[in-house]
């Protein structure tokens, strides 16, 4: 008779398979990276690439571009979570009641997100087009503005017309999954509530929102990844400009390593990159307070 | 006070209705600007004032793509990328489902040493941006020789799919009740049967759902795309899309006819699963 | 159990075996990286090349085509982890010094000793030169243009495009006025590289340079200040259309084509797309001439030529030379001059390159005479993003012409100091 495994073996031999391909191929690049991070490659001077230590980290940490390109970020990711949210939860809620149509709206809300990413920056460029756009035609024929404008032509509004394309796409995610966490709050729950005579307000802050705190560390925990890595759509609908209003992290770090090939700074700029955002995680977790580990 | 709150049970069915109505209208209005653009002639996207409905519609577009020969070179690409796409994608799907899947069993379910640092070694690889990492990436699939394959994209997107399938279905697992497992192993199973007999099943629609999350990434990935592949054989259709905007020719009405095939198959895919998607996702959504 | 990871061993097995038949397959194969819409349309340059194949029997040549956004990130990640993924490459000129110093590219100046570069406009050749040597063959020869729409330039009486920028600055002026177009000019200064062609081609028109002899940035002081403040004015008048500022060359062509500018500053390219009434609402009024200049210089314009040069990583350098010199060969250039002008002076007297097109054949003639290159320097990318950037800055508006070019001086100082 065979011996049984035990239990620690059986499970090293079920992660084997994800091992393999998780790290057969981005291992080596990682750690090539971080090593890459601590000199001095600038691909224009190929003779020379001395070692800098944590001169990198240092020369990036205390400039302004970074910390520019930083806020940026932090702004895109705030702002355009935030509406994910707000407008996720809404539309969740709706979809959780019961209306005509509703199976409709479920199916059709799904839309914008599998809309790829380069379609869709696409989409909303020729949409802000300052000459063609429909944006500045629908407005100017109801009568919202006189004349056309401008919409990707100055710094701030740039960024905030990029954010308007992001949230258009994501939220359906943020609904989807929202509304899969709200299908598992118990109907007592509401019930008992309902009996106290609770609002539909107090209702929510103290039922609902309690309720699908572990589905909202998930979102959040995805979204901040992906607003911190955002690069192809900037790619596509500004390239970083007007004025470097759009530049935001990810972008600049792409600026640094394929323009200007300075392979050490791009790695210097992934690892902080990365390292935002795994603390960021990590502040989530405590905050939010729940058991989940990542 | 009845009438009071029948009023206000009218008012939450009117208010309901009108923000359906705005949802639907925010969510559709783009898309179907998307969808005219793409029947349009480019002479009436460029009019103004700019004409909502185009007086004549043109499928001209949809037609080349589907039956022009490959002399006509990005109708003859797109066509081709898009089949590279649903082989990239649907592969990718495959491998880190079953890879991913057992993984997050394990993490979920049993005891084991390194668990927590394997999982958050996992997770860092998908928080690191692609853009940084991609020349080191491509010193490794150059001395694969896979540059330019379907298969090294399908690798690649695997590695970074993965931890994501981990991180999702290792909190579907948990949700499932352990009691079940308990039953079967108590019943006589070994753990592999209990796994597949007891767990899988109560995680299909997990598994679905992530499975069209994962679809949806490999599907839409742009960058590597851009740089690991060159020739029709191993394009895909981010690639093939953004060929219709060069520094020379903008051709705005194929980006929209490209973009419109494009959000197709992803758009079946979720509709057909959609039921599966909602309570796919709710039991992974609880316990995280 | 066993049998699952049974299958898992097949699957890897599989996927490494099958790595190892693709290498099998290789023949002598060159791989030359193109860039989409390049002048040579993509038949062109597959016939061209099918020529190549039928003359040098054995020899298979794997075309590639990519967006020009996309081909320096393309030739960089090859080069960089020297793959052997392209024996020959399309270069832009920009990029020359860039990828000569990183020892991307073949040193190929021996090998251009059999070539009469006598022959060759100086502009398109300077492309692929740097220190005193040569990378590349020259190719495609290219500069920016003054086009006007000639049907708007005569409801306003007059008759022939203006020759120095003050006189088109007085043409718009009167075009405004009598309201035939609410904007007449149109440039492409989005934050790209698109705006320092412009700039450049203005820099050169009002007589002045961007950097030194030696180096030093001297945008800040002369011409490179008159220019911008004069880009500041065309758009604070009206004269300018005002969206200039998030448009590409694309954008330019659209709005030109619609009969919604007077005057654009554009590549050779636009001139056919302009008079083709399939892509045009003015075809047949697209007019080109030489960029305007000023009193210290006749005219200005950038050049935007490219090279095909061969990747230093290649495994048949010579091969891949043979391949350039017949794409780039005279009479090539000249059969195929319908899409993309020769580089060679004297076919210029063949009837097949005038007949064509006998404005744009003679315009460019004259234009590559005042044509400049942007600075050839290593640190070039990161200086045209500083330039970009405080040139839209002044261009909205955040900051006067003076601060924005001083804060660039500086920052491209310190650059020149880095890069030493």
């Amino acid at each position: 008779m065979r011996r049984p495994l035990s239990e620690e073996n059986f499970a090293f031999i079920l992660i084997t398979p994800a091992v393999i391909i998780i790290f057969s191929i981005v291992l080596y690049p990682i750690l090539k990276t971080l090593y890459m991070s601590f000199f001095n490659i600038d691909l224009t001077n190929p003779f020379s690439r001395p070692f800098v230590g944590l001169g990198n980290y240092l020369e990036i940490l205390c400039g302004p571009t970074f910390w520019n390109a930083m806020v940026r970020t932090v702004y895109f990711a705030v702002v355009s979570i935030s509406m994910e949210f707000i407008l996720g939860i809404s539309i969740a809620l709706l979809l959780n009641e019961d209306f005509y149509g509703r199976w409709l709206l479920r199916s059709l809300i799904i839309i914008p997100w599998a809309i790829p990413t380069i379609v869709n920056g696409s989409l909303w460029r020729w949409i802000f087009n300052p000459q063609y756009g429909a944006l500045n035609a629908l407005l100017t024929q109801i009568g919202l503005i006189d004349s056309y404008q401008s919409w990707l032509g100055s710094p701030f509004l740039a960024l905030n017309m990029v954010i308007v394309a992001d949230v258009w796409k994501m939220t359906p995610l943020v609904v989807i999954m929202i509304l899969a966490g709200l299908q598992t709050i118990p109907h007592e729950l509401y019930e008992s509530a309902g009996v106290d005579g609770a609002n539909v307000l107090k209702r929510f802050f103290h039922i609902t929102l309690p309720m699908l705190k572990p589905t909202i560390l998930i979102v959040l925990i995805l979204r901040t990844m992906e607003t911190f890595k955002v690069f192809d759509i900037i790619y596509i609908m500004t390239s970083g400009g007007p004025a470097n209003g759009t530049q935001l992290i990810t972008y600049y770090t792409y600026r640094e390593a394929f323009s200007y090939l300075q392979l050490s700074k791009g790695a210097t700029l992934a690892f902080l990159i990365s390292l935002t955002i795994l603390g960021l995680s990590i502040i989530y977790v405590k905050a939010l307070g729940t058991k989940t580990e990542y | 006070m009845p009438i009071l709150r029948r009023n206000r049970k009218i008012f939450t069915e009117v208010f309901k209705y009108i923000f359906a109505f705005i949802i639907l209208i925010g969510t559709l209005a783009p898309f179907l600007w998307l969808i005219i653009s793409s029947i349009s002639p480019e002479k009436e996207l460029l009019a103004k004032p700019l004409q909502w409905i185009p007086s004549r519609h043109t499928f001209q577009r949809y037609v080349s793509i589907f039956t022009e020969s490959e002399n006509n070179k990005a109708a003859y690409v797109f066509r081709q990328a898009m089949g590279n796409s649903i082989k990239v994608a649907l592969s990718v799907v495959v491998i880190s489902l079953i890879s991913g899947t057992i993984a997050a069993y394990s993490f979920a379910r049993l005891k084991f040493r390194f668990k927590n640092k394997i999982i958050m070694v996992f997770l860092f690889t998908y928080m690191i941006p692609p853009v940084a990492i991609i020349i080191a990436l491509f010193t490794i699939l150059n001395e694969l020789n896979l540059i330019d394959t379907l298969l090294g994209l399908t690798i690649l997107y695997s590695s970074f799919t993965t931890p994501f399938v981990v991180w999702i279905m290792k909190g579907y697992m948990q949700s499932i009740p352990g009691d079940l497992e308990d039953a079967a192993r108590i019943d006589g199973c070994s753990r592999l049967k209990a796994l597949t007999r007891v767990i899988l099943p109560l995680a299909l629609p997990g598994l679905i759902a992530t499975g069209i999350l994962v679809f949806l990434l490999s599907w839409e990935e742009f960058f590597y795309a851009l740089i690991f592949t060159s020739s029709v054989q191993a394009k895909t259709i981010s690639v093939a899309i953004s060929e219709f905007s060069g520094r020379h020719a903008v051709d705005y009405g194929m980006i929209a006819t490209g973009g419109v095939l494009a959000t197709l198959p992803p758009v079946i895919l979720t509709l057909f699963f959609q039921r599966y998607i909602i309570s796919g996702l709710t039991a992974g959504g609880v316990k995280g | 159990m066993k049998s699952k990871k049974l299958w898992l061993i097949t699957v890897l097995l599989v996927m490494l075996v099958s790595c190892f038949i693709n290498v099998a397959g290789a023949a002598t194969t060159l791989n030359a990286l193109y860039m989409k819409q390049a002048g040579y349309s993509e038949t062109d340059i597959e016939n061209i090349t099918a020529k190549f194949e039928a003359k040098y029997p054995g020899i298979d040549v794997n075309l590639i085509f990519v967006p020009y956004d996309a081909l320096h990130d393309k030739i960089v990640t090859a080069a960089a982890t020297k793959s052997r993924a392209y024996d020959v490459a399309l270069i832009d000129c920009i990029w020359t010094p860039e990828f000569a110093r990183a020892g991307f590219l073949l040193d190929v100046t021996k090998k251009m000793a059999a070539v009469n570069t006598n022959d060759i406009f100086e502009g398109v050749l300077s492309s692929v030169a740097y220190g005193g040597k040569y990378y590349g063959m020259p190719w495609l020869n290219d500069t920016k243009y003054l086009f006007y729409n000639k049907n708007i330039l005569a409801k306003a009486g007059y008759k022939t495009p203006p020759a120095t920028w003050d006189e088109l600055i007085q043409q718009a002026k009167a075009i405004k006025e009598k309201g035939l177009v609410e904007h007449p000019i149109v440039w492409s200064w989005a934050q790209a590289e698109a705006a320092i062609c412009d700039y450049t081609a203005l820099v050169a028109g009002f007589g002045g340079e961007i950097l030194d002899e030696k180096g030093n940035p001297c945008f800040h002081q002369g011409a490179g200040l008159e220019v911008l403040k004069f880009m500041v004015k065309t758009i604070k008048e009206g004269l300018t259309n005002p969206s200039s500022k998030e448009f590409l060359e694309e954008d330019v062509r659209r709005v030109f084509s619609q009969g919604e500018a007077a005057f654009a500053m554009n590549w050779a390219y636009m001139y056919n797309l302009a008079n083709d009434p399939a892509e045009s609402a003015i075809a047949g009024d697209a007019e080109i001439a030489v960029v305007p200049g000023s009193k210290k210089a006749v005219s200005g314009s950038v050049n935007g030529g490219m090279g095909l040069a061969v990747v230093n990583s290649s495994r048949n350098p010579d091969l891949a030379w043979e391949y350039i010199q017949f794409m780039a060969g005279k009479e090539v250039q000249i059969e195929y001059s319908a899409n993309a002008l020769p580089i060679y002076i004297s076919a210029y007297d063949d009837p097949r390159v005038s007949g064509d097109q006998p404005t744009l054949a003679s315009v460019s003639e004259k234009q590559y005479k005042y044509v400049v290159n942007r600075p050839q320097v290593t640190w070039y990318p990161q200086l045209s993003e500083i330039l970009q950037v405080e040139i839209q800055k002044a261009l909205i508006g955040i900051k006067s012409p003076e601060d924005a070019l001083n804060t660039a001086a500086e920052a491209a100082k310190k650059l020149k100091e880095k890069n030493k």
